[in-house]
C-alpha cells in the first residue's frame, strides 16, 4: 500500500460481504437444479424406444421436463405423435 | 444461416435493451444483416431507444397472427444500412407469443439475416422463456450487485435446461456475459462487486464490461443506440464487445480506476 494511501477511506468491506453471500446462494441453488436431470436423458431414450414399438416418432418428438414447486417435484411427459397418415404409411 | 442471439438478464433495467440496441447496430455496421426483435410484449421500448417508435405500424404479434407480413412489419432503420427492427405489440395478452408462432418467423428472418437479435423481457416468465428457447447464443446482462448476479445465475440455469437446445440434446447454447453499469471506482473502493468478482460467481467468458455512463440516458433521450455517439465510453465499450462477439481478441477498457491519485491531481500530469 502506497503512502498516499493513508490519506484515503481505508477500503470498504461492503462488496466482499456481497460476494460472499452470493456465493453461498448461488452453491445452493445450482445443487438443487442439478441434483436429479441426470437421469433424464436416459429416461427420455428409453421412452421413446418404447414408443417406437407402437408409432414412428423421432426424438424431437418426446419432451421430458422436471419442475419444482415449493417441496414437490413434477414430471412433464410430452409426445407427438405424427399425422394419421405418416403413421399408417410404411405398415400397410 | 442466421444465428439467433438473446439478451437476457433475469432482472429488470440491467441494460438488455441498451445492449439490444447498441449489439445489433454495431453487427450492422460491420456489414451483417442483422435484425432485432422487441419480445417484451405490452411494453414495448426497443422502438424508442432505437428512435424509430413513430414509424411502427405492424408489430411481432400482427406477424404471428398473419395480420401482416414479415416485410410489412420491419422497420428499417435510417442510419445504418443492414439493420432492421421488429417492434413489440401492445397488446396486454401475454399468451400472444406461441411458441410455433415465434418459430415460423424466426425460421422465416434465417433466410434472410446473419444475425437475430432477440431483445428478452425481465423475468423468467412466458415471454422471457420464449425470447431464450430458440437462441443458439446468449448475452447475460448483469449489474455488479447482488440482485442482478443471482438472477444472472437463474437464467444460466434456464438456458442449460429448458431451450431448445437443450431439450434436444443439441451443443449448448453459448454464453457470454456483459457485465454493464460497471463503476470502476467504486469497485475499487470495494463497495461494488468487481469484474473478477463477478467472473468467479458466474464462470463464464465476459465479452463485455459496460461502465456506468451518462451517455447512456443522453442517447436513449436522442433515440439514438449508444455504440452510435462518438466518444462516448458506453460507446466505445460496445464497439470492442462486438468485435469480440465476431472473433478479435481486445483487451477489456473500462475496468481500471480512472480517478487521479492523491500526487497526480497535487501535480497535474495525466
Ligand atoms: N451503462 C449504463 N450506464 C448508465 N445507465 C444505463 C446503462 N445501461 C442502462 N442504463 C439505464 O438503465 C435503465 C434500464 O436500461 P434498459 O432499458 O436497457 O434495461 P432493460 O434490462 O432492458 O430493462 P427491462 O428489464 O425493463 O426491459 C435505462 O434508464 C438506461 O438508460
Ligand atoms: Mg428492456
Amino acid at each position: 500500500m502506497g503512502l498516499f494511501d493513508y490519506f484515503r477511506s481505508p477500503p470498504s468491506k461492503s462488496a466482499a460481504l456481497a460476494k460472499e453471500r452470493l456465493q453461498i446462494i448461488v452453491a445452493h441453488e445450482r445443487g438443487s437444479r442439478r441434483s436429479s436431470p441426470d437421469y433424464l436423458p436416459a429416461l427420455k431414450k428409453e421412452l421413446l424406444e418404447v414408443v417406437r414399438k407402437y408409432v414412428p416418432i423421432d426424438q424431437s418428438q418426446v419432451k421430458v421436463h422436471l419442475d419444482r414447486e415449493g417441496g414437490c417435484e413434477i414430471l412433464e411427459l410430452n409426445i407427438t405423435l405424427p399425422d394419421e397418415e405418416q403413421r399408417l404409411g410404411p405398415q400397410r | 444461416m442466421a444465428t439467433v442471439i438473446v439478451v437476457t438478464s433475469g432482472k429488470g433495467g440491467v441494460g438488455k435493451t441498451t445492449t439490444s440496441a447498441s449489439f445489433a447496430t454495431g453487427l450492422a455496421q460491420r456489414g451483417y444483416r442483422t435484425v432485432v426483435i422487441d419480445f417484451d410484449v405490452g411494453l414495448r421500448n426497443l422502438d424508442l431507444i432505437m428512435g424509430c417508435e413513430r414509424r411502427v405500424v405492424y408489430d411481432f404479434v400482427n406477424v404471428i397472427n398473419s395480420e401482416a407480413n414479415l416485410n410489412q412489419a420491419l422497420i428499417r432503420d435510417k442510419r445504418v444500412d443492414n439493420l432492421y427492427i421488429l417492434p413489440a405489440s401492445q397488446t396486454r395478452d401475454k399468451e400472444a407469443l406461441t411458441k410455433e408462432g415465434v418459430e415460423k418467423i424466426l425460421n422465416e428472418l434465417k433466410q434472410s439475416f446473419d444475425y437475430v437479435v432477440c431483445d428478452s423481457p425481465a423475468g423468467i416468465e412466458r415471454g422471457a422463456l420464449m425470447a431464450l428457447y430458440f437462441a443458439d447464443e446468449a448475452l447475460v446482462v448483469t449489474n455488479p450487485e447482488v440482485s442482478s448476479v443471482r438472477d444472472s445465475d437463474r437464467i444460466l440455469g434456464i438456458l442449460a435446461s429448458r431451450s431448445r437446445r437443450a431439450e434436444q440434446g443439441d451443443p449448448p447454447v453459448k454464453e457470454h456475459l456483459v457485465l454493464a453499469r460497471y463503476a470502476p471506482d467504486r469497485a475499487h473502493r470495494g463497495d461494488m462487486l468487481t469484474v473478477e468478482d463477478v467472473l468467479e460467481i458466474l464462470g463464464i467468458p465476459l465479452l463485455g464490461v459496460i461502465p456506468e455512463s451518462p451517455a447512456v440516458l443522453q442517447s436513449s433521450n436522442a433515440g439514438v443506440p449508444v455504440i452510435l455517439e462518438d466518444g462516448s465510453d458506453a460507446g466505445a465499450a460496445y464497439g470492442d464487445l462486438v468485435e469480440r462477439f465476431l472473433g478479435k481478441d481486445l483487451p477489456h477498457r473500462f475496468t481500471m480506476s480512472q480517478k487521479k491519485g492523491f500526487l497526480k491531481r497535487l501535480f497535474g500530469g495525466s
